[in-house]
């Protein structure tokens, strides 16, 4: 028995604007580039790639199914900039062969950070897939599949979760399979879902490049290497972003006709399938626990947190970012509180990656900035403004509450002039 | 393979890049093997009728480097011609044999390739010193010749004459880089005519290439790109200097239009408005620099703004020890060695894109030399971020590193070997 799990990523951020320590108006995001990318990819990957995907489920009657993760960010986006993608996705979600899965709304490493912030934006990214789509995600996927003992630990305490994604590491692995399902460990009964990078990236990465040896791929190829899990494992885990068709992989690479003809070669097979997230974790018994004391991601060839907080730049822009938590917050200002989300959104680290020598051409997908440098000034100056302003809140309403207790007791104006005074030395640093 | 190479200056009697990049160069090749006879004008020093003056190398080079340019015999042409001006600084002779290396570029009050300092019989002496060229030419027995920048191309173009043998020109700056739009139209044609003439053109960087060919007619194909590099290690580790008060941004070269001095001193104004724990230090001498010092007092930044003048030696390491940050705004700059300089002694930098090393390095921040909000903008980043400077320092050292005297050479033999082949 080989089961196919597709399960695609699909996310744009908000892009900054170019914003010098001199500008002081709130308008960070860049709306005139966010919107061109976002019209751009609609209409090169989403609209082709969700009309095909309907097709398919039609033409094979609910034998053809996958599952989504779509972040709050490009849901917002595609409200304003390409609401007929969000139709399509509704036409999916209707079919029944199409699941969504939760993650955190603004695509964040908020796991690593802060975990109020982590449930918050889960809650938040659940809602909004309920509101849209009419179903209650039972999967969790996080930003990136950053994954460890703990992330996991914490879903399940979360509740609600039927599974978690993770790459399948080949050094957590060792000797096993990503085929089959785990149990991450200390989770009772969480599953853990594993991704089949070799059979993902052949998609995802190899699939036009001439160099690879099993260049050019097609269908019954792809299907046969399907085949041979037949006998070794349950599942095939295939995650990829969906902007790999059309937009990673361009339309004349031939990417929409595999796609178009994978589903028909692989149901060949009498003992294969296709099921989502929960159809699996439902179908498949946990196999054994596999203990992941650190962090994994997909990014990369290293699958760790480098790409994000490799270098001295991201470690300190994501500190920073993160220790103004409790300040956004006691501002109770909503707008504050969005735009301290968005500069969560992790593409913002990723821009400041470094290590591009190596991996350089992933980095260099719609990033608007000439060098790492340029863009950790942006963010840091953006940063600034946001903590400026809520200081600026912040006293407002202490000014508000001293008008009002005047003619109070001394000591209370005391202290409350104390802390006045604090709030203007952090703010003139 | 045998060269003829002309120069017009080399240290310690230099003024800017030019004198650097071939004193490096030609260490590099010599090295490799190459066998150079490299004409210079004489410093005039002597007054005996030779026209021609064989020096050892000894008048040139430090001891410990004699090795190094053992393949290399310099020919001077003594005559009244004086190509390195500042007679107060270089007092002649081998008075500089101690400060050539890095950190010790001499940044001489003038500006040597500047017309008017050389005096009003400059285009005499570059002919003068074409016809003493010729002479030793008849006499050397060469392959190639190699010139280097437009004053040397009259004498490279009279030994072609004589030996029949090819040119190659190697471009450090052009009369746009030097003079903006206001062009010299006399510089231009000897200018244009060295480069038309040769077999082929060196460009020290795309930027510089780019100019040749949209301003002067060359065929893109004619043109190779070979990179300067950078001599000597700098100070192996970086030590941060202990707990200072105020934050140094530095300007260290000419004080010349061509620098972009007054975009530095326009955009410290700026800065200030943000932190005020900073000091602006403008190194080097020009003909700008009177100007700066008023613009300066002007803009009522005169207590941020210290002018030190031309410094030499010593002083230039320990400026680079002081700097939080480099800055070269240049509004045309081919190369940009100095920057790669800073860099070697640790030092972040922000360059103008109009810049050749703008083109060639990564980690360095990158601005056009007008957008003074910009320059403002990183300055105080670098001030205000310790990561970014630490990164950019790091990452940017390393990256100098790989700007190497001896892969320029080996372009440059390459390209010679090319010329011979189609000849």
């Amino acid at each position: 028995m080989a089961s196919v799990c597709f399960y695609f990523q699909v996310h744009q951020p908000y892009r900054l604007r170019n914003y010098t320590v001199f500008d002081t108006d709130s308008n960070y995001f860049d709306d005139t580039k966010n919107a061109q990318i976002c019209r751009k990819v609609a209409d090169k990957c989403y609209l082709p790639a969700n009309r095909l995907m309907l097709e398919l489920i039609k033409k094979y009657k609910g034998n053809f199914r996958i599952s989504y993760s779509i972040t709050g960010v490009l849901l917002d986006q595609l409200q304003i900039y390409a609401p007929e993608v969000l139709t399509t996705f509704k036409e999916l979600a209707a079919t029944g062969c199409v699941e969504f899965l939760a993650e955190t709304y603004y695509h964040s490493l908020s796991s690593l950070y802060s975990q109020d912030e982590f449930i918050s934006q889960i809650r938040l990214h659940k809602q909004t897939i309920q509101r849209l789509f009419g179903q209650t995600p039972r999967v969790f996927r996080n930003t990136e599949l950053v994954y460890n003992n703990r992330i996991a630990e914490l879903i399940e305490q979360i509740g609600g979760f039927d599974a978690i994604l993770a790459e399948g590491v080949d050094r957590i692995l060792g000797y096993k399979s990503p085929n089959f399902v785990y149990r991450p460990v200390k989770c009772k009964k969480l599953k853990l879902l594993l991704k089949n990078y070799h059979l993902s990236d052949d998609i995802a990465f190899r699939f036009s490049n001439r160099g690879w040896s099993d260049w050019p791929l097609n269908a019954p190829k792809f299907a046969n290497w399907i085949n041979a899990v037949n006998g070794c494992g349950y599942v095939v885990n295939l995650f990829m972003d969906y902007e790999t068709f059309g937009e990673h992989q361009w339309e004349d690479t031939g990417i929409f006709e595999f796609l178009r003809h994978l589903p028909g070669e692989i149901l060949k097979h009498p003992d294969n399938n296709f099921k989502t997230p929960s159809e699996v974790a439902a179908a498949y018994k946990d196999c054994d626990a596999i203990d992941i004391p650190y962090t994994i991601s997909w990014a990369d060839i290293e699958r760790d947190l480098s790409a994000w907080l490799g270098n001295p730049m991201q470690q300190n822009a994501i500190v920073e970012m993160y220790k103004l938590e409790k300040t956004v917050k006691s501002t109770a200002d909503e707008s504050i509180i969005r735009d301290w989300r968005k500069l969560q959104i992790s593409d913002h680290f990723y821009y400041m990656c470094t290590k591009w020598f190596a991996d350089g051409d992933v980095h260099k997908y719609f990033n608007p900035y000439e060098t790492p440098y340029d863009s950790y000034i942006n963010f840091m100056n953006v940063l600034d403004n946001l903590n400026s302003r809520c200081f600026k809140v912040l006293f407002e309403k202490e000014n508000k509450f001293r008008n009002c207790s005047r003619g109070r007791n001394m000591p209370e104006q005391k202290v409350l002039r104390k802390n006045t005074d604090k709030f203007y030395v952090l703010e003139r640093n | 393979m045998k060269v003829f190479m002309i120069g017009w200056e080399f240290p310690p009697y230099i003024s800017g890049g030019l004198g650097t990049a071939c004193y490096g160069l030609t260490k590099a090749m010599s090295r490799s093997g190459t066998e150079i006879t490299f004409v210079l004008p004489g410093a005039g020093e002597t007054g005996s009728g030779n026209y021609m003056k064989i020096l050892s190398a000894e008048g040139f080079i430090k001891a410990e480097e004699l090795n190094s340019f053992k393949n290399v015999h310099f020919r001077t042409v003594s005559s009244p011609l004086k190509p390195y001006v500042p007679s107060e600084l270089c007092g002649g002779g081998v008075l500089g044999k101690n400060n050539s290396g890095i950190g010790a570029r001499n940044w001489l009050s003038n500006p040597s390739k500047n017309l008017q300092n050389y005096g009003r019989d400059i285009y005499e002496q570059v002919y003068r010193y074409a016809e003493k060229t010729a002479q030793i030419a008849s006499v050397e027995d060469f392959d190639i010749i190699h010139a280097h920048d437009w004053m040397t191309f009259p004498a490279a173009m009279a030994a072609a004459e004589l030996s029949q043998k090819p040119i190659v020109v190697q471009v450090h700056s052009t009369e746009f880089d030097r003079s903006g739009e206001k062009v010299n139209q006399i510089v231009y044609d000897i200018e244009r005519q060295g480069l038309h003439n040769a077999g082929r053109v060196i460009a020290v960087s795309n930027y510089t290439k780019n100019i040749v060919v949209n301003r002067y007619g060359i065929r893109p194909d004619k043109v190779d790109v070979v990179y300067n590099g950078v001599e000597g290690g700098g100070c192996a580790h970086w030590q941060k200097p202990a707990e200072k008060r105020d934050k140094v941004v530095l300007f260290l070269g000419r004080i010349t239009f061509q620098k972009g001095p007054d975009y530095f001193i326009a955009a410290a104004k700026k800065v200030l408005e943000k932190i005020s724990n900073v000091k602006f230090i403008m190194a080097g001498d020009g003909d700008m620099m009177h100007r700066m010092i008023e613009y300066a007092a002007y803009l009522g930044i005169g207590h941020k703004m210290l002018f030190t003048r031309f410094l030499r030696g010593h002083d230039v390491e320990k400026v680079y020890q002081m700097a939080d940050l480099y800055v070269m705004p240049s509004v045309s700059e081919p190369f940009g060695i100095a920057a790669l300089e800073a860099l070697k002694n640790n030092v972040p930098v922000l360059v103008s894109r109009q810049s050749g090393v703008a083109e060639a390095l990564r980690n360095a921040l990158k601005v056009d030399f007008w957008d003074v909000n910009q320059i403002a903008n990183k300055i105080v980043a670098v001030l205000k971020h310790p990561p970014l400077g630490q990164m950019l320092r790091e990452n940017g050292q390393a990256e100098a590193g790989n700007f190497r005297w001896e892969d320029s050479a080996a372009k440059v033999n390459e390209i010679y070997k090319r010329i011979l082949n189609n000849n």
